[in-house]
């Protein structure tokens, strides 16, 4: 990609951003109390955490700030995820079944680009500030002293978190080209990310494995707060995420590439 | 009365189509299901003395997840709400209004059926799920119990039904509804016991949420299956539950025809 064609490409993500905009700011009410559905599940999430922290001391050597840490990530990378791709995602299945997707194809952007970054959440960056707001409180409880090294390390991991959210959502969402009712993508997102937030040495054996090495969702936001709370972490933790990510990425790609050429529209 | 039974005949009809839909949403339930089993299972092997509190011993803790699961496929509402709003809000209520079809008993048949459908194809994985972790399994005290508790699983799922009902008639007035589902589910989630037994909570909190209807959508037969509730206990919250339900039903017709007289008004 040159250059002339990333100006081209930022300047139309400009334009779908003030679309966005717009759109919000017209359902301004029902803006607000997204937010506050978000805010009252990811309250949900930590009583949960302090339900769980009244009947045990520790998770393996998680500590009941450690684990608000971890929550708070994980929401954190889920609701930056959310804001750029998740409604994107849920409505591949919307533009196949009435046919829209004929005119995006149409036209002279890439497909991909289009599917995936047509609406932004705007809702989603307040409520990821909210998550950002809980891992400081978590972080000083914790007297955590993150050097500038664990601040970017956090970020990248969470930048691949991002990836690997995405990624795997979008696979999922892919799969409308072939069933065309697809309501249970979202459930089936909700499921699998489900235990993100969990404290990896919860598990072991056969599950761990699969939600470690195949389906890295263990890996998403355990890693990242790992690096930043000081816990031991093997180098090759962050290179297997990395790894996990890239993959996954590449997967997606392909799976798009090869879902489009069985695309027959929706009215033939 | 026929004509409802005719209602059940179509409705399991229609339902049988998304079969592979409800079995995917069964098998990605287990997904958090099995994390939350592993969470409680480390937390028991870590500390002798986890269930002191709460007077759960590991095997029940681990058997409470399961019943929720299977408590959970015999009552929850899940598609019922969002029908009925999309109904009111593309105004396929109009036709109820001129036929002799009571809509609130035509629902309910619907949502008879639908539960019917969803255990036919739950009932497998379910199962095997729950033969993986048959060492578990608890039977209930005495057969008077399990009789008492399966009519208590009917009241729940009334219940379920009729609040559902009435906040989807909220679609009358408003266009978007999915927040005030969204909002109410987290409460029931977390005040029916979805998250963890209620009985890890502080005793006094414990008595609050009992005057709410929530315990009473889920923990409550969960409670009585496992012999948790006997006696005069027993007895004074099967009349809560009923209690619960009537006021349940009686708002649900009040919303109804509050709405009815504003659909009315705004299509005359």
């Amino acid at each position: 990609m040159n250059l002339s064609s990333l100006k081209r490409y930022l300047g139309l993500y400009a334009a779908l951003w003030k679309n966005s905009v717009t759109r919000e700011m017209s359902f301004k009410g029902n803006f607000i109390l997204w937010i506050f559905v978000e805010i009252l599940w990811f309250g949900l999430q930590l009583s949960f955490v302090s339900v769980i922290f009244s009947q045990t001391k520790t998770i393996g050597t998680w500590t009941q700030w450690q684990m608000v840490l971890l929550v708070g990530a994980s929401n954190f990378i889920q609701q930056l995820y959310q804001a750029f791709f998740l409604t994107n995602c849920t409505n591949l299945s919307e533009l196949v079944r009435t046919g829209k997707m004929d005119f995006l194809l149409l036209l002279p952007v890439n497909t991909r680009f289009l599917v995936s970054l047509r609406v932004v959440d705007l809702g989603a960056f307040v409520n990821a500030l909210f998550a950002v707001c809980v891992m400081t409180f978590a972080a000083v409880k914790l007297q955590l002293h993150p050097t500038l090294g664990q601040f970017l390390g956090f970020g990248a991991l969470c930048l691949v978190g991002i990836l690997i959210h995405y990624s795997l959502m979008f696979i999922l969402a892919t799969i409308c080209f072939w069933t065309v009712r697809a309501q249970g993508i979202v459930w089936g997102y909700y499921n699998l990310f489900n235990i993100a937030r969990m404290p990896d040495e919860a598990f072991r054996g056969a599950f761990k494995a699969v939600f470690t090495f195949a389906l890295p969702v263990l890996l998403v936001s355990n890693v990242p707060v790992r690096v930043l709370a000081d816990k031991f972490y093997a180098p090759r933790a962050w290179l297997l995420l990395l790894g996990a990510g890239l993959l996954w990425a590449m997967i997606a790609e392909w799976f798009w590439r090869f879902s489009l050429r069985r695309y027959t529209s929706a009215s033939s | 009365m026929r004509k409802y039974f005719q209602v059940i005949g179509i409705g399991l009809q229609n339902n049988l189509q998304y079969r592979v839909n409800y079995l995917t949403r069964t098998l990605f339930s287990f997904i958090p299901l099995f994390a939350m089993l592993s969470l409680w299972r480390t937390i028991y092997a870590d500390n002798a003395g986890a269930g002191e509190h709460s007077g759960f011993t590991r095997e029940q803790m681990i058997f409470y997840y399961m019943l929720v699961a299977v408590v959970d496929v015999f009552t929850a509402v899940n598609e019922d709400d969002w029908q009925i709003a999309a109904d009111i809000r593309e105004g396929a209520i109009s036709q109820f209004l001129l036929k002799p079809v009571d809509y609130l008993w035509y629902r309910l048949a619907l949502f008879f059926s639908g539960r019917i459908a969803f255990i036919s194809m739950a009932a497998l994985p379910l199962g095997i799920f729950i033969f993986c972790f048959r060492q578990y399994f608890l039977l209930p005290p005495d057969a008077g119990t399990f009789v008492v508790f399966l009519l208590s699983l009917v009241l729940t799922a009334l219940l379920q039904f009729f609040i559902s009902f009435a906040m989807a008639m909220l679609s009358f007035w408003l266009l978007e509804i999915s927040t005030f589902i969204f909002i109410l589910f987290a409460f029931e989630y977390l005040a029916s016991g979805h998250l963890f037994p209620l009985d890890v909570l502080p005793p006094a909190l414990k008595q609050v949420l009992f005057v709410l209807p929530f315990p009473y959508m889920l923990y409550f037969p969960i409670q009585i299956y496992m012999g948790k509730v006997a006696g005069a206990g027993l007895w004074q919250g099967m009349a809560t539950q009923c209690l619960w339900v009537l006021v349940a039903y009686g708002f649900a017709r009040f919303m109804w025809r509050r709405g009815v007289k504003h659909y009315e008004a705004f299509g005359g």
